[in-house]
């Protein structure tokens, strides 16, 4: 059957797109401003395995030169660019992992709550005292 | 090898494309390291102006002798990263660190009120890291090197924004929520990517486009086309993925906002040029699809929902951000129309609106300055108070509109003058349309400043001549480009045409 | 965290050995996998153990919060130094070459290794000073409470 061997032969594309809808729909879905930051992890991480995935070559070894040079020509070497491309990926992904965490700690500070309907809440309710004091908001907020 | 032919002396002028980038990254760690209060800003400012003294050398010789090509490390291309200048980044080098050399001034007094006092150097860290990101973006030739940037000048503009907690908490949120967004872009972008060197086995812009010349598309490349479309689109505060605009530019810091909303956008819309003109060619047929049925119809829908809902606020700096999306609207409108004119109108008008939206956020943050808020209910009757603050803001806000004589004119009649060359009778209207709606968000800024009396027992006091200055310059300049056209069309002309005909013509 | 005798036993043995193996990593960088990055955290993690069972105050005075922040940017700076040197000896930026133009090789170690540096020193202090900004906010529960 042509379809399975498709669908095999694919695997690794399928299982990134998994993962990777997976972590989009932790972070659209879920309230919790944490469990949001864990779906982009696995977002970025379903991209970085995709990546990692595409160096691959069959039967191909780690890209290092022996000690003594003497590089046989019948060898075949796995990519390392897409590696390299992802370990930049990786630090980038660290410093926004980190920074999201460290403005959801300032976040719970001033608001108390993690919860991202109760921050809607008290920033609507914000909004509304800034309309009565200040005057006609005809649009609000959009 | 081949790739280490590169063991040549050379002068420092053929360092520039590199230096542009280097002077600011190392000032950016250099104040952390000095760790003083006091010289953080001139080392900032010093970094910035060298950065904008070769941006302009830069663009001379663009336009002088064509593309010029660096390859870092001494590896050429395509196996090395490349920085390639041609009139299009050269253009957009310029825009981005003359703002960010002009705002810097700005921030003196400006941070002094609205960021608490330790993270004083911290901000002009994040202020270089982020001027460095933007400026790479720009120059560089490599596709990953793209994103690597990119997400420098994104995680700094997240620290920046938040760092407007001091005045009103929801900066935090607002910072958030854009961090959530901006990263999703940025990771989608990075997918195309992946896919585009799945395809061709390349990350170098020119070899990959010389790669789809000969190869023609597949549906793999289609596939990055659309993601890198939709991954810029939200950096780039694209009609339906603008939502984290409004917040971020309303609660960040006055000086941010005015930095991040002259450039941070633009150099998204110069990814999204880039990457549609060079690397994926127009002829491409899925990308004319994609460029005539998604984004005229999403340009059009935010030149008027955008504008519509800013005619609606009751605060002046989130009127602002919504009109920044219409603007969007035109660039992209300028865009889709897919020929030189439109194209050169839509670089112009990244140009002037950037100008035009810098100087208008440096007059909200002086208002900001005296009256503790820029809503209109707090801002009347500021013409009196702050009579040359006022003034350049109605220039601002007339270049906005499209009045004869500014630089917002100058790209709306390009504009114009594109849809018409080709028979869109009804865009030409919709932008005139548009601009009307532009009249009355602006209209309702002057009245309030002009037309109301102020709070009671008022007294003149303008804002320090450090806020002042720059915004005269800023304000000046949409005055000096609205009259004097020659360095902005003829910039962005050869632009537009390098864009269309021809990356790989010049070089090396 | 005074009962946790055992913790706190093997937590001393350990941190020289991972700091070993840091350095062990560092310097296998060039021509085996490792490098900067790994490196880096591999160090950091020695840093944190140690302040995670002894407490902030303890690891901060051998790693004071000040030096972590300096560190971030010098690293930066080694980096970008590195770069600027090959620019001044009138080769490309970060043209390792320049560094033995008779022998470019030579001169690639010694870039590699200068830049590495760099990164050991950044991605150290950026790790130590991530834990630090966590560590020093003030608990929503005490230490007693669990």
């Amino acid at each position: 059957m042509p379809e399975i061997e498709y669908i095999l032969g694919h695997l690794n594309y399928w299982l990134f797109t998994v993962l990777m809808m997976t972590g989009l729909y932790i972070v659209v879905a879920k309230g919790n401003l944490i469990k949001k930051i864990v779906g982009l992890n696995l977002f970025q991480s379903a991209v970085f395995m995709f990546y990692i995935s595409l160096g691959k070559i069959t039967g191909g070894t780690a890209p290092i030169f022996p000690l003594d040079m003497r590089i046989d020509p019948a060898t075949v070497y796995t990519n390392p660019l897409p590696h390299v491309l992802i370990l930049t990926g990786i630090v980038v992904g660290i410093a926004t992992t980190s920074l999201g965490l460290a403005l959801i700690v300032r976040i719970r500070e001033e608001y108390n709550t993690i919860e991202e309907d109760e921050i809607l809440g008290i920033e609507k309710e914000l909004v509304a005292q800034e309309n009565r004091t200040l005057g006609d908001a005809m649009g609000g907020r959009a | 090898m081949s790739a280490q032919a590169l063991h040549t002396a050379r002068t420092l002028s053929d360092h520039l494309p590199v230096l542009i980038i280097i002077i600011p990254f190392l000032a950016a760690p250099l104040t952390v390291l000095i760790g003083s209060r006091r010289l953080a800003w001139p080392i900032a400012f010093g970094a910035a102006l060298s950065s904008f003294v070769i941006s302009v050398l830069l663009l001379l010789r663009v336009l002088d002798s064509g593309v010029i090509s660096y390859a870092i490390g001494g590896w050429l291309p395509p196996i090395g990263i490349e920085y390639r200048i041609d009139a299009a980044n050269a253009f957009v080098l310029l825009l981005v660190s003359a703002i960010g050399t002009i705002v810097l001034p700005y921030t003196i007094q400006s941070i002094k009120s609205e960021i608490p006092e330790r993270h004083h150097t911290l901000f002009y860290t994040m202020y270089l890291l982020c001027f460095t990101g933007l400026l790479g973006v720009v120059v560089t030739g490599d596709a990953f090197n793209v994103f690597v940037f990119l997400e420098v000048s994104s995680l700094s503009t997240y620290v920046l924004v938040a760092m407007g907690a001091q005045t009103d908490k929801r900066a935090l949120t607002a910072a958030y929520d854009y961090l959530v967004m901006g990263t999703t872009g940025a990771t989608f972008f990075v997918i195309g990517i992946g896919f585009i060197y799945a395809a061709t086995g390349t990350l170098n812009m020119a070899d990959i486009a010389l790669y789809i010349q000969v190869h023609g598309t597949n549906r793999t490349l289609e596939t990055a086309f659309a993601f890198i479309m939709v991954g810029m689109g939200l950096k780039a505060a694209v009609y339906p993925l603008h939502l984290w605009l409004p917040n971020a530019y309303t609660y960040a810091p006055s000086a941010v906002t005015s930095f991040i909303a002259g450039t941070a956008t633009k150099v998204a819309i110069y990814v999204l040029l880039r990457f549609m003109f060079t690397i994926f060619q127009p002829d491409f047929l899925f990308e004319m699809h994609a460029v005539r049925w998604v984004m005229m119809p999403l340009a059009i829908l935010a030149m008027f929902a955008a504008s519509l809902i800013a005619v609606f606020q009751s605060d002046f700096k989130r009127m602002l951000a919504y009109s920044s999306i219409a603007q969007i609207g035109y660039i992209l409108l300028g865009i889709g129309l897919l020929s030189t004119t439109g194209l050169t109108a839509a670089i112009v008008h990244l140009f002037n609106h950037g100008i035009t939206k810098a100087a208008l956020f440096m007059g909200v943050g002086a208002l900001v300055l005296r009256s503790g808020s820029s809503f209109y209910a707090k801002i009347e009757g500021m013409g009196k108070v702050m009579p040359f603050t006022s003034f350049a803001i109605v220039i601002a806000g007339l270049s906005l509109i499209g009045v004869p004589g500014t630089a917002g004119f100058i790209s709306k009649w390009v504009l114009v003058q594109a849809a018409i060359e080709q028979g869109y009778w009804p865009l030409a209207l919709a932008i005139v349309g548009s601009s009307l709606l532009a009249i009355i968000y602006v209209w309702r800024v002057i009245e309030t400043l002009y037309m109301k009396q102020p709070a009671d027992g008022w007294v003149k006091q303008e804002a320090p001549l450090t806020m002042l200055v720059p915004l005269w310059i800023m304000a000046g300049a949409t005055v000096w480009f609205g009259i004097d056209t020659e360095l902005t069309m003829t910039a962005a002309r050869t632009a537009a045409d390098g864009l269309l005909h021809g990356f790989m013509a010049g070089g090396q | 965290m005074h009962h946790h005798l055992i913790l706190r036993v093997v937590t001393k043995i350990l941190v020289a050995p991972i700091i070993l193996f840091a350095l062990y990593v560092q310097f296998h960088g060039d021509f085996s996998p490792g490098g900067g990055f790994q490196a880096g955290v591999l160090m950091a993690v020695a840093f944190i153990l140690y302040g995670i069972v002894f407490g902030l105050e303890t690891v901060q005075a051998v790693m004071p919060a000040w030096l972590a922040h300096k560190m971030m940017a010098a690293g930066v700076m080694i980096y970008a130094g590195t770069g600027v040197v090959s620019l001044l000896l009138g080769y490309n930026f970060l043209d390792y070459g320049s560094f033995s133009p008779h022998h470019p090789s030579h001169g690639q170690h010694w870039g590699i290794f200068s830049v590495e540096f760099g990164v050991l020193i950044t991605v150290t202090g950026v790790m130590v000073s991530i834990y630090y900004a966590f560590a020093a906010r003030r608990p929503a529960i005490s230490n007693e409470e669990w």
